[in-house]
């Protein structure tokens, strides 16, 4: 099918500001938003810049805005976005974080909020040389937490952004509580300060905007209240 | 502007996070009582890196659900390896998986678990109780995301453990001296600067190659750049001719749908709905190893049991989960049946999935011993401070053909121990001088490729060499087409040395990313197909039709590999056959 791919483009060495370029393309339906973007560098302009590297929704590289909403290129079908002969689909860099060019965002501020929640195992319990015992109900209860793939959608979702800048983020608070309801972790304490802050978890307004984009399908806002809700037992409060 | 590290470790996957975390542990102290100065330099996120892709699981014998040893597990990797493996090597890698597993699940890896709160384990391709008896569960799993969970334990703990990072980095050279190497030099994608990095120490961890074939399940990143850098500077590269194809991808894309899915009960079935593995190993069945599988389904669509059934390399056959039910396929394969549901619109609870091989893993690459260390000839020699690990590396724990679960296996066991002994030599080396032309090849590299001249365009190059790789080079071969696929590559890297970038940028400029990433290509493409055609054998999933038999009284060799002023010259070293002597291999 037809379509034509609306671009947004940014040459920090030529531009002042992002402009639309429209690329159109006869391809596939059954084609990812990857391969329409590879076909565009590769055939019309080797000029466009965007991040990819799997290519099948695991890496977490070609998170963008493409027709409104926040995506994995390569986990989008055309035929999942294209409404028709000769749809018009807007591709766009994610929200939030500072474009380099074109759709490639700098992710800088999105890895330190990562960072900033302690992302690791903490116990400093000796173990015996084999496996710390973890029954499948434990195992269960941070499964939702572990499929995160850091790829930014959620960043650029929330609408929270737009009056707090310095909110840590729904990734962070995913692989916040990825250790705080795994029953091997004693890091709590250590991630209190993060976490029970007015830019921490506290800053959810429950927009599930997050959710409804997570590429891996992630109940973030759930994630997110039951962090809320583990601080205030910590606290001492109902 | 030249940095200084201590150690410095190019790639960001399981094996180079596993290295940087061992080089870069307080208790190694260097001669000041400073922690070893570490450095991971990546062309991609860290998080990003292909490890992550790992689907089914990490081999060890646990016995967490039934007997196992290692020995069995050693034993199986070398008849995995049709005999290729170095057994002493083996043996280590079955025996250090125990100790591996347990560190990672001490570090935070989310292990699936038993019903009494173990690590839970199951079945996978050519792993088997009481060599080769029957079917053992060892795989350890994090349901099918088990390198996701790899990769993310090992960067938390690197986090932890304060390594620095040079993010979007691109090896361009290595500059050794002799045989000691002291540092590399790359070029900074936010930028467009080539930087030197100066280091006692080098450890490659860049992984594997598959983007050398047209239909891959490997990342567009897997090109190689570790071990197409080191062979232009005269490092040989061993086994080249073994490449695994997986028998599972998805049909036209190349997906991995990994071994796990046969490993929980799938079955291959062809047009008639015959289980035909039935007639390929009577014992194993659809959990032959891989390049037996790749093998038995070629064979089923040349005879017209493909599902179209005309006898065509692109034809497919069927991986059938629908007996299995919604509660395996949605708790311990998530992500398999999401993979069908997505790029399919197939749900494997009802109907089966296509699937065909897919170009999917290195088993030769930069040859090295059981600390990393590079080997710089036939006799064994090797280079001082140059390491290499995981899949980029050649050890030789897979021979021939490796197992599933292997991979991560060898990361992990192989990247540690390969930082652990970067850790002790930092500690006693000093820095080496970098010439002062040190950067000067990499910089008339990107000179050429970015001065505004006109010349052929990568994409047609690259395509041009995907299409070869895979219809002369693939699952079968022989010398006609072998010889052709040599003379077309000679060719197109001759066009290569004409091509130029279309993005006249000098930041983030991926354009010029991906040429660097096609010339290494190149390189390796050519030495895959010349040692491919030297090795007059069918041995492991490198398969003759001219040459159907193993050949061992010749070839029981690893070979060697050198690219010189655009030849390829080769060699051979022994293979270490002390603990088992090779049998015909029959599952």
């Amino acid at each position: 099918m037809r379509i034509v791919l609306r671009i947004s483009r940014y040459n920090p060495e030529t531009d002042t500001a992002p402009h639309d370029e429209d690329y159109p393309l006869d391809i596939d339906p059954t084609a990812s938003l990857l391969d329409a973007l590879i076909r565009v560098k590769g055939e019309q302009d080797g000029s466009l810049s965007f991040r990819r590297s799997c290519g099948h929704g695991v890496c977490g590289s070609d998170a963008m805005v493409i027709a409104g909403v926040e995506r994995l290129a390569c986990k989008t079908l055309v035929r999942e976005v294209a409404d028709g002969e000769d749809a018009v689909l807007a591709i766009q860099p994610l929200k939030h974080l500072p474009v380099q060019r074109d759709l490639m965002v700098d992710q800088r501020k999105f890895f330190d909020s990562y960072r900033s929640i302690k992302p690791f195992l903490i116990n400093n319990d000796a173990t015996d040389g084999r496996e710390r015992i973890q029954s499948q109900k434990e195992r269960a209860a941070f499964d939702d937490a572990t499929s995160c793939i850091l790829c930014g959608a959620c960043f650029s979702a929330c609408p929270v952004f737009e009056k707090n800048a310095s909110y840590v983020g729904p990734a962070a608070l995913v692989s916040a509580a990825r250790f705080l309801f795994d029953s091997r972790d004693k890091g709590m304490a250590q991630r209190m300060n993060v976490l029970d802050d007015p830019n921490g978890a506290w800053a959810c307004e429950n927009h599930f905007d997050c959710t409804r984009v997570c590429p891996r399908e992630i109940k973030v806002t759930k994630n997110i209240n039951a962090t809320k809700r583990e601080i205030d037992k910590v606290k001492g409060k109902k | 502007m030249t940095k200084e590290f201590d150690a410095l470790i190019v790639g960001a996957g399981g094996s180079g996070l596993y290295a940087a975390l061992e080089a870069s542990d307080a208790a190694r102290t260097v001669s000041g009582g400073a922690k070893p100065r570490t450095a991971v330099l990546s062309k991609l996120f860290p998080m990003r890196s292909h490890t992550g892709a790992a689907q089914g699981g990490i081999g060890a014998a646990l016995g967490n659900v039934e007997e196992d040893r290692p020995e069995w597990h050693a034993f199986d990797t070398v008849k995995g390896g049709d005999y290729l493996v170095d057994q002493g090597a083996a043996v280590l890698l079955a025996e250090d998986a125990i100790r591996a597993v347990y560190d990672l699940e001490n570090r935070g890896l989310a292990f699936s678990r038993t019903p009494d709160g173990k690590i839970d384990q199951r079945r996978f391709g050519g792993h088997t109780r009481n060599f080769g008896e029957g079917p053992v569960r060892r795989s350890c799993y994090a349901a099918d995301r088990t390198g996701h969970q790899i990769l993310q334990t090992l960067y938390q703990q690197c986090i932890k453990n304060g390594v620095e990072f040079f993010d979007e980095f691109h090896v361009l050279d290595v500059i050794i001296e002799g045989r000691r190497c002291c540092g590399v030099s790359a070029i900074e994608l936010a930028t467009g600067e080539v930087h030197l990095f100066k280091a006692k120490a080098v450890l490659f961890a860049t992984g594997g190659f598959g983007r050398m074939f047209r239909v891959t399940s490997n990342a567009h990143a897997n090109t190689g750049d570790g071990p197409a850098v080191l062979a232009r500077r005269g490092v040989p590269l061993q086994d080249m001719e073994f490449f695994q194809f997986h028998p599972t991808g998805i049909r036209g894309l190349g997906i991995l749908i990994t071994e796990a899915v046969r490993g929980e009960g799938g079955i291959l079935r062809n047009r008639r709905g015959e289980r035909f593995m039935e007639r390929y190993a009577h014992t194993l069945l659809d959990l032959a190893p891989r390049d037996m599988i790749s093998r038995a389904i070629l064979s089923e669509i040349k005879a017209g049991n493909g599902m179209r059934g005309d006898g065509t390399i692109d034809d497919w056959v069927l991986l059938d989960t629908t007996h299995l039910g919604r509660d395996v396929l949605e708790k311990k394969l998530p992500d398999i049946t999401g993979f069908s549901r997505t790029y399919l619109g197939i749900d494997p609870v009802e109907a089966p999935i296509p699937v065909q091989p897919t170009a999917h893993y290195a088993m030769g690459g930069i040859p090295t011993d059981i600390d990393g260390r590079v080997i710089a000839d036939a006799a064994g020699n090797v280079y001082e401070g140059l390491y290499a690990a995981g899949e980029c590396a050649c050890v030789s724990v897979h021979g021939a053909n490796r197992l599933g679960t292997n991979s991560l296996v060898d990361l992990v066991v192989f990247g540690r121990r390969s930082g652990r002994h970067m850790a002790d030599f930092v500690r006693k080396a000093d820095f080496v001088a970098l010439p002062a032309d040190a950067v000067e090849p990499a910089l008339v590299e990107v000179a050429r490729l970015t001065d505004g001249a006109r010349g052929p365009h990568g994409n047609i190059i690259r395509g041009e060499m995907e299409t070869v790789m895979m219809e002369k080079v693939g699952i079968f071969r022989n010398d006609a087409d072998l010889a052709l696929a040599v003379e077309r590559l000679k060719e197109l890297r001759g066009r290569y040395r004409e091509v130029r970038v279309q993005d006249g940028s000098r930041r983030f400029n991926t354009d010029l990313l991906g040429l660097l990433e096609l010339g290494n290509l190149l390189d390796l493409s050519y030495l895959t197909a010349t040692a491919a055609r030297e090795r007059t054998e069918s041995r492991g999933a490198h398969a003759r039709d001219d040459h159907p038999a193993r050949d061992d009284a010749r070839w029981l060799r690893h070979s060697l590999a050198w690219l010189t002023d655009g030849r390829v010259s080769t060699d051979s070293r022994p293979v270490d056959v002390s603990t088992w002597a090779p049998k015909p291999r029959a599952y």
